[in-house]
């Protein structure tokens, strides 16, 4: 076991662990952002740079810190290691830099985006971002594209994460789309439009953390904070069949995998289930599915909360009860 | 000129052929090495040359042979790297282009100093025509027993190929260059993993440039010690320099390190001064990556010693008055040099060759060239320069691999010792287009 600390909270964790893993075992603030870093996907991470850290001391036989900051997703724990990640004001600094980055080619579509509310660059922006924009650029823009016959690609969102081409390189057997070009016009993109027809090829729609990729059967049909999200399942061949359902009264609205705390899939889920089956009789609704209430979703959602959570303090703070 | 290493014999006529290169002394450090040396001395020997990374960062390649996982069962890997698209560098290219087998000797030698049964060279694709010239010369080579089964009779195997990239500048960046080679679209790998250990196709790797390589048959013949008699304190031996911009004498020079700057702009030996007797504006002296100094400040050090070609001598006052060697492309301005305009052809480079991949590179590097473009075409703003010292700022250090860095330092160096300029092509944009329009006239 290694012991490491960060922001002055210490933990052991074991080792090949990354610093952005133990710190999210601390949980609470000291988490750093992470825009594509996944878990359940291999070789996603160190793109964004939106988790970078500072290493103040390397490791215990090594007490020097890093020359540079860290991409907490992918530099492994070593013994000894103490990183800042709020506590050090260069860290913030640097993340705001890299959340204007982020955002200076983003259209700020925001009101017409069917990702707002559940967006990960949302979150970041009001966390880290400028209160004013520097740039009188123009912003890139691409032509919207359908890389699936479920699936709209809105390219002027995304920030190239990666995520989905991790998640068609690992979920399905050929992937049938990639990155093309490179530099500041590089964009995700089919030879073939429509050509995304994988049996999983849906779960790109999860894991992108921007609005990039859509549900079509879903596009402009809701905000997602009228809805509400609720633990669902059916006997499913192909996956689990464990998803959240979002409904408005009666209403199926959509199907999306469930999410943890972190915006990640807990089970990626097919497309049939994702889809097709929009009426309340395919599915076994358990209740309703647990929403942070710092989250705009959480707003006239109702659900019976754990009490040990509320009157034990050292079980954390009211931000920790996932 | 005397002292030349690597560029001896480049006057003898057929020198690229096999037969004039063998008469010249050639491959007699191979039979040396593999005859005479065991993989352990021959490592040694480039340890005490004090032999130092040519392709820019000046890694002492000794240490970085030592890195290489020679535990792991795996097979390892030896790959030259000879992606050389720094804009104003230009040295492998002319050696490979005429000593082609001072390269094959040197890759022979460290690969049986690594134990290396397979290498790559992976030359960047513009260089097409140097395949040809590449390849005839390892082919020459397999007909004269130094390359194949069983080398000069040893146990020692090695098979050398020609990879051509497809013309990217990162995938000069050593892991871009290993995702390319093995057929993936190059962006630089996340390191850790170093490719001394997860290298090409996840086996022990040590990716070196074509002019440290070229280095170690020479290093062999004479000795490590002897090798590190010639230069300056930690800066041995020569240095490949291309010489390129407003000067007499454009081209390829080697040179022995510690050279005074001075002297190499105006010797007539070397650049032989500046073009059309003009006085000296600035230099970049390691390619276009390195931080651009002023006349003063590439001519003497802010202490007032003299700036020499050494690593440590132009590294002097880090960022704030000093650059680095780089790798060795030495681009010369004169007083009509317009360093904006200069600035954002660089940026404009940057951003074309940023890989996308992570986002202050790929956002950053074209944010600075739309900003340089506004500031070049009579659009720009005061606080436009305080924007992109801040956008450097905010790339340098932050990226995946050292495009960021490099795409960064240009323009923060510029505006650092250049700044009225930049003041000056807001406040007078006019006057400033009309100076340019006279000068384009003029030549």
């Amino acid at each position: 076991m290694l012991k490491v600390t960060i922001d002055n909270i210490s933990i052991e964790v074991e080792e090949g662990t990354t610093i952005l893993n133990a710190a999210r075992m601390i949980g609470g603030k000291v988490v750093p952002p992470a825009m594509c870093y996944y878990s359940k996907l291999k070789g996603s991470g160190g793109k964004c740079r939106t988790c970078l850290v500072k290493v103040s001391h390397s490791s215990a036989k090594d007490p020097r810190p890093m020359g540079k900051l860290v991409a907490s997703c992918s530099t492994p724990v070593q013994d000894g290691m103490v990183v800042q990640n709020l506590t050090s004001p260069e860290v913030i600094e640097t993340r705001k830099g890299i959340v204007e980055f982020l955002l200076l080619n983003h259209p700020l579509d925001c009101p017409v985006c069917d990702q707002a509310g559940e967006c990960d660059l949302q979150d970041l922006s009001f966390g880290f971002g400028m209160e004013e924009t520097a740039t009188e650029e123009e912003r890139r823009e691409f032509p919207m594209i359908d890389i699936g016959e479920k699936i709209k690609l809105h390219m002027n969102r995304c920030i190239l994460c990666y995520r989905c081409v991790y998640t068609a390189d690992q979920l399905t057997e050929k992937r049938l789309h990639g990155v093309l070009y490179r530099g500041d016009v590089s964009e995700i993109g089919t030879f073939i439009q429509h050509a995304v027809t994988n049996d999983f090829s849906g779960n790109m729609i999860d894991v992108c953390p921007v609005g990039a990729l859509t549900d079509k059967t879903f596009r402009f049909k809701s905000r997602v904070w009228f809805l509400n999200p609720m633990n669902a399942h059916r006997d499913c061949p192909a996956c689990s069949g464990k998803v959240t359902a979002w409904m408005f009264g009666n209403e199926i609205y959509r199907i999306t995998g469930r999410k943890d705390r972190y915006g990640e899939l807990e089970e990626f889920i097919c497309n049939e289930c994702r889809f097709e089956k929009k009426d309340i009789n395919d599915w076994v609704i358990e209740g309703p599915r647990h929403i942070r209430r710092q989250s705009v979703i959480s707003a006239n959602h109702y659900e019976e909360m754990k009490k040990q959570s509320l009157i034990d303090p050292i079980a954390g703070t009211m931000e920790s009860l996932t | 000129m005397g002292g030349k290493i690597l560029l001896a014999n480049i006057d003898v006529p057929g020198i690229r052929g096999y037969d004039v290169y063998r008469s010249n002394g050639g491959y007699t450090s191979v039979e040396k090495a593999l005859r005479e040396m065991t993989q352990a001395q021959v490592t040694a020997e480039v340890n005490k040359s004090g032999l130092r990374g040519r392709g820019g960062a000046g890694f002492p390649t000794g240490l970085k042979w030592s890195f290489l996982d020679r535990k792991s069962d795996k097979p390892r890997y030896l790959v030259c790297n000879a992606d050389e698209s720094e804009p104003g560098t230009f040295k492998d290219r002319y050696l490979m282009h005429h000593l082609p087998h001072r390269l094959i000797e040197g890759l022979i030698i460290s690969s049986f100093a690594l134990g290396v049964k397979t290498c790559y060279i992976y030359i960047r694709g513009e260089f097409k025509y140097l395949v040809g010239i590449l390849e005839k010369a390892i082919k020459e080579a397999h007909l004269h027993g130094f390359l194949g089964e069983r080398i000069l009779g040893t146990d020692f195997s090695l098979n050398i190929y020609v990879h051509p990239g497809a013309g990217a500048y990162i995938c000069g960046e050593e892991t871009a260059l290993l995702e390319s080679l093995e057929g993936k679209r190059g962006n630089p790998r996340i390191k850790p993993p170093f490719p001394a250990f997860k290298g090409l196709y996840g086996c022990p790797t040590v990716v070196n440039n074509v002019e440290t390589l070229a280095a170690v048959g020479p290093i062999i013949s004479m000795g490590g010690e002897a090798y590190a008699m010639i230069g300056k304190g930690k800066s041995t031996g020569t240095k490949l320099i291309s010489a390129c911009g407003n000067i007499k004498n454009p081209g390829v020079y080697e040179i022995e390190m510690g050279l005074p700057v001075e002297d190499f702009i105006y010797s007539p030996e070397y650049c032989g001064g500046i073009a059309n007797d003009k006085y000296l504006k600035a230099v970049i002296p390691g390619g276009s990556s390195v931080p651009i100094l002023p006349a003063d400040l590439i001519l003497s050090t802010a202490k007032g010693e003299k700036r020499l070609m050494t690593y440590e001598s132009l590294a002097d006052g880090d960022f704030e008055s000093g650059t680095m060697l780089g790798s060795g492309g030495f681009i010369v301005y004169d007083e009509d040099a317009c360093i904006v305009r200069n600035t954002w052809n660089l940026t404009r480079f940057y951003r074309h060759e940023s890989c996308g991949q992570c986002s202050p590179c790929r956002e950053g590097t074209g944010w600075m060239e739309k900003v340089l473009y506004r500031i070049e075409h009579r659009q720009g703003k005061m606080s436009d320069i305080d924007l992109l010292v801040r956008v450097a700022k905010n790339i340098e250090g932050n990226t995946i691999c050292p495009l960021g860095d490099a795409a960064a330092w240009p323009v923060a160096s510029a505006i650092r010792h250049f700044r009225v300029e930049f003041e000056e092509h807001v406040l007078h944009p006019a006057a400033m287009l009309e100076k340019e329009r006279h000068l384009k006239l003029k030549y």
